[in-house]
């Protein structure tokens, strides 16, 4: 009888055991405390979070970049959303906010009226979606650049290219000195998008992908979209990027080391490969054998010359499911602590630029203001700064165009195929 | 000649061994409530999830949506589905051949007594240390045509688009999954052959029969179930490689290395599609008890005697 009942305290003492994992497991949220919450990434500007976030209290939490992106999906899913949340804005944050998770702050915009203002309107915009405002920037601008490695180019007496036939002139005469022209990151997938995204613009325009992120029927098949696709083949044909392109990844920095250790000519890449640089080899920057110019332009191309592509900024939202006490105090931060001196001190000094408007004094003042002078002007002049067509549409479609992108670079499909099979996710 | 077949029928190999105690007492099913309540909390429940949300729409966010057989129907129509189940289906293959032989030599090899043996044994398991993700990493960095192998030894030859080339990936990832599994086959293969009784070599040695001999007429049929067992768990397990393909590749160049775990990953948690990745899930599911119960029904697998390892 007691053997019976010892068995029994036993089985009840593991299934509790068991219940009280499972509680805990689905409790463990980030909320906790009533104070506010946020999840940034690691890398880049992570320095400026930490600090403005220690002084304001909020309790904040850092991830690389793709864990973040699945990360955070779920845990908003679930409820479980930090109150401050990071994003590009974008097809992402618009799944959220189509979903009820994101508070509206197109209210606290129209009471102080700095909320918004403070930031150059071509970034800020980016954060307004259904004319409503849902996210305001938190980081520096990303444009698109083309650098390239000065020392190289004088060895083969050659000019950085101006026009798109310039940068096919070139790609031989690099060859030829067993100079690889271009670097690029391919098994990332996203370095390639840069060039379609450039390409197309300088060809047909924004409209060509407005037409595309509106759900057009066709709209991949826009006739600037096969001709981008046909030059980026004939790049590719004539030996434009390095050997072995496919299988360099960004996330080593493999392809940033190419440039600045004399092995390719030229990186088109976004501007946060500045830092990187300085960190890996500062001398290279020092020493004035970092150049950076604009993409081509391309004769006859409808698009403006000046508009870039890239990351305007990336974004804080609020929870919509935080509670009113974290609410106040993600707006109070909003308010107070992001891009204030201290903050603004911190980004310059890392390499990066914030969307701010004013503050060509201040760069002027930095270490590098020659670098982060151009890239203010480049983005504060920019007709249109185009968002990275992975963030601006849907996951479902951004997956989609990434692959199929990878097989037009392998010469897998053709651009006629590429527009079918994006015509196909049209809606999705 | 038969001698050595004779032998082997007389190993008391199927019957239990004598002096085994034949006493039916022992630990209570009821100890088994904690693990069958954990197996249902952790398996059953998500499992039936997964199979209720493979008939929804949802994209991971808002609420999900009954669609009927909609998923099932994109998923069967759609040739990338085909394609992920194609390349499993190579890796699957491919892996039992390259990695059986090669673990089973190495075990009979390994099992024989010696210091040298020993030492090269030792080294030889270091990769079951290693974690998936490690691995891949580094065999990353080394196969990098720009800044691996090939240039730290001057080597051209290993200059190749190892993991950027959409023909050669997939066999670079079979290799590599080669290199951190053969390892764990090579011990289920020792254990094996030490098993196996010495008499039955010491006859055939009293036959005249040589080393190849007693390889084909002793090691491995004595092996069978050994062979059975590593075969399943390489085959079902080949339908789990995910973290190392993931961490090596990404699935590309490409859809080139998108094998079906793969598609299942990526296309829920890239692509937002849980009813789709739901569906995938399931079709693994099958496919994987279809494999484990085919081998063991085909082998008789549960009334053998040398159930090591499994």
């Amino acid at each position: 009888m007691t053997l019976v009942k010892r068995r029994t305290a036993v089985i009840a003492a593991g299934l509790a055991a068991v219940l009280s994992f499972t509680t805990a497991c689905g409790s463990s949220g980030p909320t906790g405390g009533g104070g506010a919450t946020a999840w940034s990434l690691t890398g880049g500007d992570e320095q400026t979070f930490r600090t403005s976030f220690d002084s304001a209290g909020i309790e904040a939490q850092y991830f690389g970049n793709d864990a973040y992106k699945q990360k955070i999906r779920t845990a908003i899913g679930a409820g479980e959303a930090p109150t401050l949340v990071f994003s590009w804005s974008g097809g992402l944050l618009q799944s959220w906010v189509d979903s009820g998770k994101i508070m509206d702050l197109s209210q606290e915009a129209a009471n102080d009226p700095a909320f918004v203002n403070r930031f150059l309107p071509s970034v800020a915009r980016t954060g307004v979606l259904d004319g409503k405002t849902y996210a305001v920037p938190n980081n520096g601008m990303q444009p698109v650049v083309l650098f390239y490695n000065k020392e190289l180019f004088d060895q083969i007496g050659a000019q950085p290219p101006k026009t798109w036939d310039d940068l096919m002139a070139l790609v031989p005469r690099f060859n030829a000195a067993g100079i690889a022209p271009f670097s690029m990151g391919g098994q990332s997938k996203w370095p390639q998008l840069m060039w379609e995204e450039y390409l197309v613009d300088r060809l047909g325009g924004p409209e060509v992908f407005n037409a595309v992120a509106e759900n057009k029927p066709g709209a991949w098949s826009d006739p600037a979209i096969i001709q981008a696709n046909t030059m980026i083949q004939q790049l590719v044909d004539a030996g434009g990027f390095v050997h072995g392109f496919n299988s360099i990844a960004t996330d080593s920095n493999a392809d940033t080391a190419l440039l600045f250790t004399g092995k390719a000519a030229m990186y088109l890449m976004g501007s946060w490969a500045f830092p990187t640089i300085k960190q890996a080899d500062p001398e290279f920057i020092t020493g004035g054998k970092l150049g950076w110019t604009s993409f081509p332009t391309v004769t006859g191309g409808k698009g403006d010359p000046a508009n870039i592509v890239g990351n305007p900024a990336n974004y804080w939202s609020v929870s919509a499911t935080a509670s009113d006490e974290q609410k106040q105090a993600a707006l109070r931060y909003l308010r107070e602590d992001l891009m204030n001196d201290t903050y603004v001190d911190s980004l310059l000094a890392g390499g990066s630029v914030p969307p701010l408007t004013g503050i060509e004094d201040k760069i002027a003042r930095t270490e590098d203001p020659e670098y982060l002078t151009s890239i203010y002007e480049m983005a504060s002049g920019a007709p249109n700064f185009q968002l990275s067509w992975d963030q601006a549409l849907s996951p479902g479609q951004a997956d989609t165009l990434l692959t199929n992108l990878e097989q037009l670079f392998l010469k897998q499909i053709t651009p006629e195929q590429f527009s079918a099979n994006m015509n196909a996710t049209i809606g999705q | 000649m038969s001698t050595v077949l004779q032998a082997r029928d007389r190993a008391p190999a199927r019957t239990p061994a004598p002096g085994r105690p034949r006493r039916r007492s022992g630990p209570s099913p009821l100890m088994a409530v904690p693990a069958l309540a954990f197996f249902a909390v952790f398996a059953i429940v998500p499992l039936g999830g997964v199979a209720v949300l493979s008939f929804m729409e949802w994209d991971g966010i808002g609420d999900p949506s009954w669609t009927g057989l909609d998923n099932w129907a994109l998923a069967l129509a759609d040739p990338a589905t085909y394609h992920a189940i194609w390349l499993s289906v190579q890796v699957m293959v491919l892996s039992w051949l390259v990695q059986t032989p090669i673990s089973l030599l190495l075990g009979v090899l390994i099992a024989r007594r010696g210091r040298f043996r020993a030492v090269l044994g030792v080294l030889y398991f270091l990769p079951m240390l290693l974690s998936a993700a490690a691995i891949a990493i580094a065999f990353k960095a080394l196969l990098d045509p720009n800044f691996g192998m090939s240039r730290a030894f001057g080597l051209d030859v290993l200059s190749q688009d190892w993991l950027g080339d959409p023909t050669l990936a997939l066999y670079v990832v079979i290799f590599v999954i080669a290199w951190q599994f053969v390892p764990f086959h090579t011990l289920l293969y020792q254990g094996g052959v030490r098993q196996i009784p010495v008499s039955l070599y010491e006859a055939a040695q009293l036959d005249g029969a040589g080393p190849v001999r007693q390889f084909f007429h002793i090691t491995l049929p004595q092996l069978r179930y050994t062979i059975i067992t590593s075969s399943t768990l390489m085959t079902v397990g080949s339908l789990t490689y995910f973290d190392l393909v993931f961490v090596l590749t990404g699935g590309g160049p490409g859809d080139a290395t998108r094998l079906l775990p793969l598609d299942m990953y990526l296309s829920g948690f890239s692509g937002n599609d849980m009813g789709r990745a739901s569906t995938l899930a399931v079709l693994l599911v099958v496919a994987g008890l279809a494999l484990s119960l085919g081998l063991s029904k085909l082998s008789s697998f549960r009334r053998g005697s040398q159930l090591e390892g499994a």
